[in-house]
């Protein structure tokens, strides 16, 4: 390291939250124009330190430097006067202002608000060109896509003169192309002398953009590494603390008989918006299909109407036998009783009822089934063991089953849905996200139990909005984009370039296409979708 | 990790609410020139000195019960049925109509029809909001306690009309017949040389009440409904999820929630008054609210709670007769111990809370949690 002054210096920052220890004795430099990447499993604490330095925490110990001085950041004010902008997860933007005045919102001079906006439609001039910040002041942000309401983030952070840019997780929610711009605006702002922090749980992303990179484990900091000098596989082994495999290990298919297959399956939601059009599909035996996407496309539709409880128009057969999509037996229960089993999306909503104990999970939508009921009774005592086997074998932690679910790990309560829906031995397994939140040592099991059961035989309908998942686990890849599948193609002949074009709802996939022609088709989606609404 | 020990939850911050609504209470009645230690004194005296106070303290604890489990039962799935009231007024016409026009040969066949006919009024009662809630999705307490004044109408109306014996002035129904009697505490317990409980209006449905706070327990915890009941009242998604039909939970709790109250009319109608008058019900539905939630919901505390809130009735009641403490401030305690049991919870809980993580940041091997029951 070079003797500058670091932009920001964190001296031996600890927060506990009860007997939780989030951050234990955290020290680390971030050098002046240079994006600085922090990696970690979920719960290893990146996201409370980032709290910390924008004063929404208050270390319990430590010491925060700015520029070379000690600065005392009790809330996010502090931080901005500072000159540390965040950009978060999810965007704190006002739906119906437009561009501008959710940029100038919080930071207007003065009571009247023209000359704040006069001003600030200048200032959006120069940034715009000086950064690639292309952006309409004027446009409102619910007639904009995901990417340029990151991007308006990012510009009210430099409208309030932020060095310091903090983003977290800023790719979930984007197609490869938009991530591929944001990180080309995020070398601009370096290259022009701004302090990147970037916390993310990609792998890819540390490699692609940072200089350097912080990786934590369990609240604290293992190791600051330049990234020209690391790797993959070792940074994940600094995160997960053992070695990991980061490529699913699996045999070719073998195809067998039609397990699912979809015609002309059509969602209308309660507002009257088209969520599926009309698609079709199949799955067979021994078979892994992905569907690709951004989160909004209809995938989640798509798992609500197959798990029976969102109403849908088409034709859907299990084994050659149709499914009611309508009507008494469009229900989760009939679909278990079928042999259909199903990891929802969202865990903590669906999958869980975080105040039930783990094994009043272990058997929720099974527990009508005969061997857990007894008589008028439910038999607590057999689903009780029940719930301790499934969790030895899915090695879940702590091994406690009167623990409520809510008191695990996002990947041990992935465990927890994944052991009680594949133990059941189901023809057709629904998994939506399946690592969404999870950390990395648990991925990699849950991918091999996934793959397990293909080998099995039985069909399996990934979705992810994870395409390096997509990618790795799957046998055929199905794109969605706006409720229709925009084609099916073979991992092994295609590429994330091809994927992201679909993602983003352009077929001919084999012409060159602009970014900007890119956008434009995410933004006419984007206002469609509204304008429906 | 739980933040607090089960038993200081369960036990310890009621503790502490109901000593701070005491302290305060105490200074009330300072205020007003009266001494609070005898008040005390003479709340405890009268409502536990004796097997006559006790009657009467177990008499109102026996309507808390019922009016508190059923809101239990509905917290369970997430509904608030504030409802009781107009919920036993029925459960009051359904005991009536059993007892004055069913000729019941002995007094357990009478008590167990009125308990049936009370049930099914209550629950008829609490349908059409249940219904509402499942169909339409107009709110449950909307619906309940409008659902409380269309029930002290119609009430009225049958008490001044159709009900009431023909010549009476007064707006009742006529007396039971006498093979609807139910024993009292003094007929049960009561020997020949002493006479215990004398004039006090406890009955046996004190021991249907207990039974209620043991059949629901097994219902909420024991059975593949309650567990049905509970996780749609945690998570309406994962219900949906899994296949629970929200229409059916909705309606079959709001039944066994009405029906619970409704058979609270057992205890004052068909066990007290034996004639079905004005009013019969005394706000007691409106208790069962603190009482369910002072009782986290779980029959045991209702249990507790409904003791604690018939001694306050019964305290009270003593208090108003013998000092020059107005009947109003007595309505001013009992609003006390509501609002600092139920509505205040989290003054007392975030500190204690703030308390058992300081005390546990101090490395200790780990403790057991406990299960969620």
């Amino acid at each position: 390291m070079t003797d500058q002054t670091p932009a920001i210096e964190l001296k031996g920052i600890s927060k506990a939250f009860g007997p939780v220890q989030a951050n234990k004795d955290i020290s680390i430099r971030v050098m002046p124009g240079t994006i600085h990447g922090i990696i970690g499993e979920n719960g290893a604490g990146k996201s409370t330190l980032m709290s910390i330095l924008y004063g929404f925490y208050r270390a319990d110990a430590g010491e925060i430097w700015v520029d070379g001085r000690r600065t005392e950041i009790p809330d996010s004010q502090a931080a901005i006067r500072a000159g540390i902008g965040m950009v978060f997860q999810h965007f704190k933007l006002v739906q119906n202002f437009s561009v501008l005045e959710n940029v100038v919102l919080g930071a207007e001079d003065g009571a009247m608000l023209r000359p704040s906006l006069a001003k600030a439609r200048r200032e959006l001039k120069d940034l715009a060109a000086e950064y690639e910040l292309n952006i309409d002041p004027d446009a409102r942000i619910e007639d904009i896509g995901v990417g340029m309401q990151q991007r308006v983030e990012i510009l009210k952070a430099l409208y309030r003169q932020a060095d310091i840019l903090i983003l977290d997780e800023p790719t979930g929610v984007l197609t490869p192309a938009e991530a591929d711009h944001l990180f080309r605006i995020l070398k601009g702002l370096r290259d022009q002398g701004k302090t990147i922090i970037l916390i993310t749980h990609k792998l890819r992303e540390i490699m692609e953009i940072t200089d350097t990179v912080s990786v934590m484990r369990r609240g604290e900091m293992t190791a600051t590494v330049q990234t020209a000098e690391t790797s993959p596989p070792e940074l994940a082994e600094l995160m997960v603390g053992r070695k990991v495999l980061l490529q699913v290990e699996k045999v070719p298919p073998k195809p067998g008989k039609t397990v699912l297959e979809v015609e002309n399956l059509r969602v209308v939601d309660s507002k009257g918006v088209e969520r599926l059009r009309k698609i079709g599909f199949e799955i067979r035996a021994g078979e892994i299909l992905g569907i690709a996407g951004v989160a909004g496309n209809g995938q989640s539709e798509l798992l609500e109407v197959l798990g029976g409880y969102r109403r849908a128009e088409g034709t859907v057969r299990l084994n050659g036998k149709p499914l009611e999509l309508a009507g008494r037996h469009a229900n989760g229960r009939a679909r278990r009783a079928a042999g259909v089993a199903h990891v929802p999306e969202d865990r903590h909503h669906e999958g869980l009822i975080l105040d039930f104990s783990a094994w009043e999970n272990v058997a929720f939508g099974y527990h009508d089934r005969p061997e857990f009921n007894k008589g008028l009774f439910m038999d607590n005592a057999a689903i009780k063991a029940d719930a301790a086997a499934k969790m030895e074998r899915f090695d879940v932690r702590p091994p406690h089953p009167h623990l409520a679910a809510k008191n695990f790990s996002g990947g041990n309560q992935q465990k927890i849905v994944v052991a009680r829906e594949i133990e059941r031995n189901p023809d057709l397994l629904l998994i939506g996200q399946p690592t969404r939140g999870v950390d990395i040592g648990a991925i990699e099991f849950i991918h091999e139990q996934i793959v397990a059961l293909r080998d099995m035989g039985k069909a399996v309908l990934l979705v992810s909005v994870e395409l390096d998942e997509i990618m790795s686990l799957s046998d055929r890849i199905a794109v969605m984009f706006d409720g229709k599948i925009m084609g099916e193609r073979l991992p092994a002949e295609t590429d994330e370039r091809e994927l992201g074009l679909l993602m983003a709802g352009i077929t001919d996939t084999d012409k060159p296409h602009s970014e900007a022609e890119i956008e434009a088709n995410l933004a006419r989606r984007h206002a469609s979708a509204d304008k429906e609404a | 990790m739980q933040r607090m020990p089960q038993w200081a939850d369960v036990i310890l911050i009621p503790l502490i609410s109901l000593i701070l609504a005491a302290v305060l209470s105490a200074l009330v009645i300072l205020a007003i020139g009266e001494n609070p230690w005898a008040a005390l004194k003479l709340m405890v005296e009268g409502s536990l000195g004796s097997t006559y106070a006790w009657g009467y303290t177990l008499y109102y604890a026996t309507n808390f019960i019922f009016t508190g489990l059923a809101v239990a039962v509905a917290i369970h799935a997430r509904l608030f049925n504030i409802g009781g009231e107009g919920q036993a007024m029925l459960g009051g016409l359904g005991v009536a109509l059993i007892a004055l026009f069913i000729p019941w040969p002995h007094w357990t066949l009478a008590l167990l029809g009125g308990a049936v006919g009370a049930a099914l009024f209550g629950a008829a009662w609490a349908f059409i909001p249940a219904w509402l809630q499942a169909k339409r999705g107009s709110h449950v307490v909307i619906t309940t306690i409008m659902f409380n004044f269309i029930a002290a109408a119609l009430l009225n109306y049958l008490l001044i009309g159709a009900l009431k014996p023909q010549g009476s002035m007064e707006p009742a129904t006529g007396r039971f017949p006498e093979a609807t009697h139910l024993p009292t505490f003094q007929d049960m317990f009561s020997t020949a040389e002493t006479a215990l409980f004398r004039g006090a209006p406890v009955n046996v449905s004190f021991f249907v009440a207990l039974i209620a706070c043991v059949a629901v327990w097994a219902l909420i915890w024991r059975t593949r409904l309650g567990y049905e009941i509970r996780a749609y009242g945690q998570s309406e998604g994962a219900a949906k999820y899994a296949g629970i039909s929200p229409v059916k939970i909705i309606v079959v709790t709001m039944l066994i929630s009405g029906g619970l109250a409704g058979m609270m009319a057992i205890n004052n109608v068909m066990g007290e008054a034996e004639r079905l008058v004005l009013n019969a019900v005394e706000g007691a539905g409106f208790i069962g609210i603190a009482v369910a939630l002072m009782g986290r919901s779980h029959p045991f505390g209702v249990l507790l709670a409904a003791l604690l809130f018939g001694f306050l009735y019964q305290g009270g009641a003593e208090l108003a007769l013998w000092t020059s403490i107005p009947r109003e401030l007595i309505v001013v305690i009992q609003a006390l111990v509501i609002l600092f049991t139920g509505a205040l919870d989290n003054m007392v809980r975030m500190p204690l809370e703030g308390l058992f993580l300081r005390l546990r940041r101090a490395p200790k091997p780990d403790r057991k949690t406990s299960p969620a029951e």
